[in-house]
């Protein structure tokens, strides 16, 4: 069955429909993208003082990746340029860069960003308690800078079993390093280089913590709403790569050879859902990583 | 800048679409550019103190709508759509408006304001 308008325009909407189509569909993904924008507007605003953390991303790491998404959407409107030009080696290899930068994204995220994550250990002191970890804490450092509390001491957990173990009763944390000098004032703002956890092992005992989790969803509504953002965005980048690849495949040569202009039409098509990622972490990222 | 016309059926038009086409991909590059600037300069300032945290997030939610201004209008072609599109769009931004209205709305206590 031939499929109708796929490069011509329907005479009603002055479209192909493929066009038409994607828009509609990028209508309900604002939705979808803005519904979650709201909900981390609603819990940041919401969040009481110190409960809002800051700094816990690589910030090098996350302009890397937006540099690549970038680089990516200049890449896919100049293979669809290509295919616009009847230039088909180019279009291969300007969709191969977007391809890869795509891939280059999602292992960055998936295998370094969020795993560092999950080796890392927060626990939430109680209110009652805050003053008992003071030297950790340097509270009365950031109240006389007007700075938000810090509730919260971070690093690697060393006795891993005390997670799980109820007869172990503290916390033995390789500290991260604002807590081994807390009242230095290089410490008040977040780095823009990572620097790992200390050698210093700070001990928590577990009747002065309110929760204490590695950085997963559950850690705190910081985590939740940076997983699920990230995760979906995520889903959107491998959803790119795999129609992406499926064009630069043979199936696409083939295309190409029967009707030059339907090809260059999907890909335009799946070039503007590319562009909706690319704008959706244009967003993310500062209000992830910097602020 | 517009986007590039249909190809021509006639070779000779086709030469002269090609080269427009060209001038189309240097503006492609360039915006690029500026959007790997911008983010570069969204990070730098990230550093600033700019008195209040508010005033930070208003700073870099600026460049941000600038970049995705840029990602729209150039790289996804609305600087020249079909009209239909930007009925389109149009329903979306009363719709988007609308949500964060609605958020806005939830989290404002008049009375305890």
């Amino acid at each position: 069955m031939e499929i109708p308008y796929t490069v011509t325009a329907r005479p009603d909407t002055g479209l192909w429909n493929a066009k038409i189509g994607i828009w509609l569909f990028l209508a309900s993904e604002v939705m979808l993208f803005g519904g979650l924008f709201s909900a981390y507007i609603f819990l940041r605003l919401d969040a009481e003082p110190g409960y809002w953390p800051h700094g816990l991303l690589n910030v090098p790491v996350g302009t890397f990746n937006t540099a690549i998404l970038i680089a990516s959407s200049v890449t896919v409107v100049l293979a669809w340029a290509a295919l616009k030009m009847r230039q088909f080696a180019r279009y291969k290899i300007y969709m191969g860069i977007t391809i890869l930068c795509g891939v280059i994204f999602l292992v960055v995220k998936l295998g370094y960003e969020w795993p560092q994550k999950y080796v890392h250990f927060g626990a939430y002191i109680k209110s009652s308690a805050l003053e008992k970890y003071e030297p950790l804490l340097g509270n009365k450092h950031l109240l006389a800078e007007g700075l938000p509390p810090r509730v919260e001491i971070t690093g690697h957990l060393h006795n891993h079993e005390a997670l799980h173990d109820p007869k172990i009763k503290e916390y033995e944390i390789a500290l991260d390093p604002v807590y081994t000098d807390p009242t230095n004032p290089k410490m008040d703002r977040p780095h823009f280089l990572y620097v790992p956890p200390t050698e210093k092992i700070g001990v928590v005992q577990k009747a002065d913590v309110e929760r204490a989790t590695m950085f997963l969803p559950t850690h705190n509504t910081y985590f939740a709403t940076y997983f699920t953002i990230t995760g979906l965005h995520g889903l959107h980048v491998l959803a790119g790569v795999l129609v992406f690849t499926y064009f630069w495949l043979p199936v696409g040569s083939k295309l190409y050879r029967e009707n030059p202009e339907h090809l260059a039409n999907r890909v335009e098509v799946a070039g503007l859902f590319w562009h909706f990622v690319d704008l959706v972490w244009i967003f993310v990222f500062p209000l992830f990583y910097l602020l | 800048m517009n986007n590039p016309p249909d190809i021509s059926p006639a070779q000779h038009e086709t030469e002269q679409y090609a080269h427009d086409v060209s001038k189309h991909v240097r503006g492609y590059l360039i915006v690029g550019g500026t959007l790997i600037f911008c983010t570069a300069l969204t990070v730098f300032l990230s550093y600033v103190n700019f008195g209040s945290q508010k005033a930070n997030v208003s700073v870099a939610m600026l460049l941000a709508a600038f970049k995705a201004g840029l990602v729209a209008y150039i790289f996804m072609h609305l600087s020249a759509e079909k009209k239909l599109i930007y009925r389109v769009l149009l329903f979306t931004g009363i719709f988007v408006f609308a949500l964060f209205w609605l958020t806005y709305l939830a989290w404002y206590d008049p009375i305890s304001h």
